[in-house]
């Protein structure tokens, strides 16, 4: 099957016809003229670079009532996401060869995106012993990032050993910064609102004080360090130093800490508990700043979906962790492109090109242009849409952004030349 | 008014109408009639996740001075421990029909999402919620010192109120804090500052880490209880030094000035924040606290049951 998309506009503003055949972008041309290929009608959309999300949790194996890669999968495309890396905290723990392989294979047979696996660097994510890092990255899965999100490799010695042992293959260890020590039972930002609601509070500095070690540590043993999910401004300037020295060093934030702040706790409504925790107004400004400057690299969803009985409960006992693929390019498009922070170029960077270069994803990730795979999506940047938290594709429903209406609609996405998501326009407006 | 959750929930009016009401009550009781008729036919259910015996008796007690029919439901063991969900013990006690549920629990906010979910109908009255509020306490509290301090309008402009201890942890601070300003009164935290919220600059409040030059100033010194075990978390070194540094003692005491008063939520570690001297000491109202405990909640409940804001 072969696809003629018509007058589609690039991230650079230019308007061009694309043709997709055999699986790769055949041509980029003004007017194109194909009589063989279904034409779509692209005036108005945007063409992108399919999105590449370095941070997804897809629970399976172990928590196939919460998700599975094929419901995940689903969900990545409706969001424009053409490559998703599957975090390693899942029931086994993606600790070896063969769970690795495992999630790669039920990648490939959803056949809706590729999903690649994340290797734990510590075994059963316990922070002791090192997982078999070379093992999982000879594996069919070929795996490069190696993290033990959810928990932060806190013990010194095992994160320097592991940034050390993944040169050998150009590997990255992605870090969940948290200091354990200072968040014990912590439930939320610690701050104003935290003390007014009783709620025990996770310290900036818990993640700050990671983040300098860390840097640290990378640039001590010259390795890659990968800092997830960024969320306090002191962060930022940490990072920002980092990189004016020269040290390898890349950072993602999330969409929902662009968007979101712990004001949004003070009703106690679980659906907004998540790890790292929302921070302030002014965390989410140097957030955004970051993010426009390139001190942050990327965009990553940490999209955690959680079966309703752990949300729907007191908040104490509820779950870390809210959904984001099928909203992250609308949060952006709201948070950055609206306010003018990021134009269409640079959003295409942090959300498809930069990830799949940290990564290492080859087919993905590259502009749209003559020869390459074709994975892209269509976007109308116009179009609106009130966010419902029933009509998911994900198995979960715990999306903070329930009611709120959002901006851009992915309204096709193609994997390798597929035709693996499309909406109906005159629903979507 | 549908639900006391958090002393927020309250204008000053508000709260002033409720102590006004629960010191007709005690006049009603005073002049014999022990047993109102107010709320024959309707039922409060106590849901106690975390034990309780004084905060729930006094509860009991009111509700049956109104009349009402009262359920006690012991639910140790929440979701929090893996046992029943709350919605489930929500869904439960909707079935049975109750009117209102008074909960204490001991994750913070369990009460309002009792309230919020749609899980249920009844009035919800927070009878304490982990280290968040606990509304009737300050309401007992402010009525307290009004009667003691011989304040009959509920206006505390001037009065100075040192509330001293675990303020970290204290749902009983929260609620005063609150209430207090709400009522003009200057409230001042003395705790070591491990103790001490963080960003509690936000409270409008006084901070002061050295009991000994607080306690000459103030009309109220409001005790709070400390667990000792707070020690392995390293709050403080020992129960010892927390004793020397912030326990009302004899000499403390002494220094406090004639007309002011001692106050503590119970249940008291005599020695620890208290000494016996003070506890028993002709300055200590511990218990006007609890008999002012149900006139209180007998407010509460009348207000929120019957929909009627005086007697």
């Amino acid at each position: 099957m072969s696809y003629l998309i018509k007058a589609a506009t690039l991230s650079d503003g230019a308007v061009v016809d694309i043709l997709i055949a055999d699986g790769k972008i055949a041509r980029v041309a003004p007017d194109i003229q194909e009589s063989n290929s279904q034409i779509i009608e692209a005036s108005g959309l945007r063409a992108l670079s399919g999105l590449v999300d370095l941070h997804t949790h897809l629970r399976e194996p172990g928590r196939e009532d919460s998700e599975t890669i094929a419901s995940g999968s689903l969900a990545a495309v409706r969001g424009g996401y053409t490559a998703l890396s599957a975090m390693a905290n899942t029931s086994p723990v993606a600790d070896t060869a063969g769970v690795v392989e495992q999630v790669f294979r039920l990648g490939q047979a959803a056949g809706l995106c590729d999903v690649f696996p994340i290797g734990a660097v510590t075994q059963g994510l316990l922070g002791e012993q090192l997982a078999e890092i070379g093992a999982m990255a000879t594996s069919s899965a070929k795996v490069r990032i190696f993290s033990d999100d959810g928990k932060c490799v806190s013990n010194a010695l095992v994160m320097r050993r592991a940034l050390e042992y993944v040169k050998s293959f150009n590997g990255i260890i992605a870090q969940h910064a948290q200091e354990p020590t200072l968040t014990v039972d912590a439930q939320m930002n610690e701050g104003e609102i935290s003390s007014r609601l009783g709620l025990k509070g996770w310290p900036a500095i818990a993640e700050e004080a990671i983040i300098a070690r860390d840097i640290l540590l990378a640039e001590h043993v010259g390795s890659r360090l990968h800092i997830c999910h960024l969320t306090t401004a002191g962060g930022v300037e940490l990072v920002r130093w980092a990189k004016s020295r020269g040290i390898n060093v890349t950072a993602e934030v999330t969409p929902h800490h662009l968007l979101l702040t712990d004001e949004s706790v003070l009703g106690y409504d679980a659906v907004f508990k998540v790890n790292p925790p929302l921070r302030t107004e002014a965390d989410v400004h140097a957030l955004r700043a970051g993010l426009a400057d390139g001190t942050i690299d990327i965009v990553a969803t940490d999209h955690a979906p959680h079966p309703s009985e752990d949300k729907d409960c007191e908040w104490q006992a509820a779950a870390f962790g809210m959904l984001g693929l099928e909203t992250a390019l609308s949060v952006l498009v709201s948070t950055m492109v609206e306010t003018q922070l990021l134009d269409w170029a640079h959003l295409e960077r942090v959300m498809s090109h930069n990830p799949a270069r940290i990564a290492g994803y080859e087919s993905h990730g590259h502009p749209i242009s003559e020869g390459k795979t074709a994975n892209l999506i269509l976007v109308d940047p116009l179009a609106k849409r009130v966010i419902d938290r029933n009509k998911m594709a994900s198995k979960s429903r715990n999306t903070p952004y329930d009611g709120l209406t959002l901006p851009a609609v992915v309204t096709h996405t193609f994997f390798n030349g597929a035709l693996v998501h499309e909406v109906d326009r005159g629903a979507a407006k | 008014m549908n639900h006391l959750l958090s002393v927020n929930d309250l204008s000053k009016e508000a709260a002033i109408s409720l102590l006004t009401t629960a010191r007709e009550l005690g006049v009603v009781s005073e002049g014999g009639h022990k047993k109102l008729p107010t709320l024959r036919g309707r039922s409060v259910v106590n849901l106690f996740f975390e034990d309780s015996t004084r905060t729930r008796i006094s509860f009991e007690s009111a509700a049956k001075r109104l009349s009402a029919d009262v359920i006690n439901f012991s639910a140790k063991g929440s979701s929090v421990s893996k046992g029943e969900s709350l919605k489930d013990t929500a869904q439960t006690l909707q079935a049975m029909g109750a009117d209102a549920v008074v909960i204490r629990h001991g994750a913070s906010g369990a009460a309002q999402r009792l309230a919020d979910s749609g899980w249920i109908s009844a009035s919800v009255i927070n009878a304490g919620d982990g280290t968040h509020e606990h509304p009737t306490q300050a309401l007992l509290d402010a009525f307290t010192i009004a009667e003691k301090l011989e304040i009959s309008n509920f206006e505390f402009t001037g009065l100075r109120v040192g509330i001293v201890g675990d303020i970290l942890h204290s749902r009983v601070a929260r609620s005063n804090v609150l209430l207090l300003q709400k009522l003009g009164a200057q409230v001042t935290l003395i705790a070591p500052p491990t103790l001490i919220p963080v960003g509690v600059h936000s409270w409008g409040v006084d901070v002061n880490f050295d009991f000994d030059s607080a306690v000459g100033n103030l009309d109220v010194v409001m005790m709070l209880r400390i667990q000792s075990e707070r020690m392995n978390e390293l709050f403080f070194p020992s129960a010892r030094e927390y004793s020397r540094s912030y326990g009302l003692d004899k000499l403390r005491l002494d220094r406090m000035t004639a007309r002011s008063i001692v106050m503590h939520p119970g249940p008291m570690n005599r020695g620890l924040e208290i000494s016996a001297d003070s506890a028993d000491s002709q300055k200590s109202v511990v218990l006007s606290q609890v008999t002012n405990g149900v006139l209180v909640r007998m407010a509460v409940l009348y207000q929120l049951l019957s929909g009627a804001s005086s007697l």
